[in-house]
């Protein structure tokens, strides 16, 4: 059962992956990666982890990819243009990513990790919970201030500053 | 639930000729025709029912009689809507992106269908009880919002694309304040599972500790589903009918499926996290004694509470005019979002004071009034204090800011003139 | 049966490929952006699976991937809005010709 899900998980998270690089219009290319992120999200359910599915789910699919779709939508003149994504280099690329990805294969393939059998206890979320304000409250504060330090930063970025009036 | 998934268990175990392994296959049997029920009977059955009711009180609130034509009270005008609609002309015209085009209706309906996984329809009728049930609402929400931005993007109009902005604009901006109201509720409960939340409230239901969580959350709810006084996003006025213009016959179907089952879903979950879901008289009685009895008494309340939801949803859109969208998004970012963060750390503030030592199986140290918790009374009471007071300091900010807005502009005009 | 944790490797090492062809072979930025999404989504599946299958009654892996998470939509907010500023100065997001730094 479960090699059968996680075989379907791949094909939406692969798949999903692949038609963003290949398709040569934008709009589709977001529209895959939101097939891949809903595919990962499906690997974490698989991977007992429910809560990092749902956040991936909300943060990936229903915050970046429509601030991608809107960025598309906002610069739409660009995809109308139908000048090709590839730049020059493409070839060299997909060389060093295949050369990447053979490489990074034998990994996999060949360490032995010291693998655990335990389950897990089932209660990650108290865990979780603990640990972001117990030992990792640093680190979860000092993300909080990085996600309004890119709030801010992000609207005035994006600001039209053009017929802004003064007051 | 449970009970099923056994009965079924050790009937498949009887059937020699059964070639799985009896006790998943159960499981997976009695989920998919959950599912099933659900997906293919109810959705629809919301649809007709949902629109038959809210024709008929729309008319009522006007003064005028309503569909009442077909059958007794016109029951079957909705019917007659629906099998109109399935056999007509699908129309795709010619161009739209096609594959984002036929998907969105689908997804949309899939989004608001796929809610109803971690709903207690009774005590122990719950499609799956997820430990992070409150947070998969929130992440099933997303699929909505996409399903909108593809509809009105591959309709290639701009009617619709512009609707879709709005549609989205509206939904991303209501979702901060809907979400931040079920943190509160997430914390009074003590967990995220939606059958604990329910569980939770057998000491007073929630709508009388946090009334303001209540009036927050259904408030952005009825922005979520598109309700008057938030329906801008099909303003039939400016907009013709926002992102879904181009759809017809049974992907429009799918669409308006898509819509009523969202506020049906909205109502059910409006009634579980604040009006005790299937809690009622003598249920923890009927628990104890007899199960099945327990389910049916279990429906009857969790409907009628449900169908009181629907009621004021629709007598809501019957009396308030419609927002101007900039009013609308105001209203979210500087009304509501201050407001629930403001009753989120009172809440919180309160629980802390009322904390009972132990918490999820963890110790923590206990709070000053624990002595006050009194079976849960005490803290309700101080929850509803806590939100007295956050409802005067709004009003009071509120008031200030009306005024010094108001002066402002009567000075704009005296300078004008 | 589980999932061996070779199957998550393998899996994350393709998605990690991929999105660096994305990123090394798009000139338009949009795309870069999203073959980069992708790069830090693999790196989540490996910390998740390793978590899973090295120490399973902890939450490292989870920890961390949630904190990469984080900062993936903060990146992502930021580098749209640099997006939307460039786009509407100069009609155009093709990396190949935001050049008028260069000496």
């Amino acid at each position: 059962m479960e090699p059968f899900v996680f075989f379907i998980f791949s094909i939406l998270t692969l798949g999903g992956a692949l038609g963003v690089v290949t398709t040569k219009n934008l709009y589709y290319a977001a529209l895959f990666l939101i097939m891949s992120f809903s595919g990962m999200a499906g690997y974490f359910v698989l991977l007992d982890a429910g809560f990092l599915a749902a956040v991936q789910i909300v943060v990936y699919v229903g915050a970046i990819a429509v601030l991608i779709l809107f960025a598309i939508m906002l610069s739409r003149k660009v995809m109308t243009r139908n000048e090709p994504l590839l730049n020059r280099q493409w070839g060299l690329g997909l060389a060093t990513a295949a050369i990447f990805f053979f490489v990074m294969l034998a990994v996999p393939l060949n360490v032995k990790w010291p693998l655990s059998n335990e389950v897990s206890s089932g209660n990650e979320l108290v865990q979780l919970g603990l640990a972001f304000l117990g030992s990792y409250v640093i680190p979860f504060e000092v993300v909080s201030i990085l996600l309004l330090v890119a709030l801010i930063g992000a609207i005035i970025l994006a600001r039209d500053t053009s017929d802004v009036e003064v007051e | 639930m449970e009970a099923l998934i056994h009965w079924l268990a050790d009937l498949l175990a009887k059937w020699s000729w059964w070639p799985f392994a009896p006790a998943p296959s159960a499981t997976v049997v009695v989920w998919l025709v959950y599912a099933a029920i659900t997906a293919f009977v109810i959705a629809p059955l919301a649809m007709i029912v949902l629109t038959w009711l809210e024709r008929k009180i729309l008319a009522r609130i006007q003064d005028r009689i309503g569909p009442n034509r077909a059958g007794p009270f016109g029951v079957f005008q909705a019917l007659a809507d629906a099998i109109k609609m399935l056999t007509k002309e699908d129309i795709t015209p010619s161009g739209v992106d096609r594959i984002a085009y036929n998907i969105a209706p689908a997804m949309a309906a899939v989004a608001a269908i796929a809610v109803f996984a971690v709903l207690p329809v009774a005590p122990g009728i719950i499609g799956t009880d997820l430990n992070i049930g409150v947070f998969y609402i929130v992440a099933i929400g997303a699929y909505g919002i996409l399903a909108v931005l593809m509809a009105g993007w591959s309709s290639n109009n701009k009617y619709a694309l512009l609707g879709a902005f709005r549609a989205v604009a509206q939904l991303v901006s209501y979702e901060v304040p809907m979400v931040l109201a079920l943190i509160t509720v997430t914390l009074v409960a003590g967990s995220m599972s939606t059958a604990d939340i329910v569980a939770g409230q057998g000491s007073g239901w929630y709508f009388i500790a946090i009334p303001l969580t209540f009036f927050i959350f259904f408030v952005s709810n009825m922005a979520e589903v598109n309700r008057s006084p938030f329906d801008l996003l099909e303003a039939e006025s400016e907009l013709v009918a926002g992102f879904h213009v181009e759809y017809s016959a049974f992907k429009y179907a799918l669409i308006m499926i898509g819509e009523y089952v969202h506020m049906l879903a909205a109502a059910s979950f409006s009634a579980v996290f604040f009006l005790g879901g299937w809690r009622g008289p003598f249920i923890d009685w009927a628990v104890q004694t007899s199960p099945l009895l327990a389910v049916v008494m279990g429906h009857v309340y969790f409907l009628i509470k449900v169908g009181f939801m629907i009621f004021v949803l629709i007598w809501i859109r019957g009396t308030l005019p419609r927002f101007r969208i900039d009013h609308l998004l105001d209203f979210s970012w500087k009304f509501l979002t201050p407001l629930a963060l403001l009753n989120l750390l009172v809440v919180a503030f309160v629980l802390k004071l009322f904390q009972p030592g132990t918490s999820a199986g963890i110790d923590i140290p206990a709070g000053p009034l624990s002595g006050l918790y009194l079976g849960g009374w005490g803290q309700t009471l101080g929850l509803l204090l806590g939100s007295i007071l956050v409802v005067l300091v709004a009003s009071a900010v509120v008031k200030a800011f009306a005024h010094r807005s108001k002066d402002a502009g009567l000075r704009a005009i005296a300078a004008a003139e | 049966m589980t999932i061996p944790l070779s199957w998550w490797l393998i899996s994350a090492t393709a998605l990690f490929s991929i999105g660096l062809y994305g990123v090394l072979s798009n000139k338009n930025a949009i795309a870069i952006l999203m073959g980069l999404e992708l790069m830090l989504n693999a790196v989540n599946i490996n910390l998740v699976a390793f978590g899973r299958h090295i120490t399973p009654l902890e939450v490292t892996g989870q920890i961390f991937a949630i904190f990469v998470i984080a900062i993936a939509a903060a990146e992502a907010a930021v580098a749209l809005a640099i997006i939307i500023a460039v786009y509407r100065q100069r009609t155009s997001i093709n990396v190949e010709q935001l050049d008028s730094m260069r000496f």
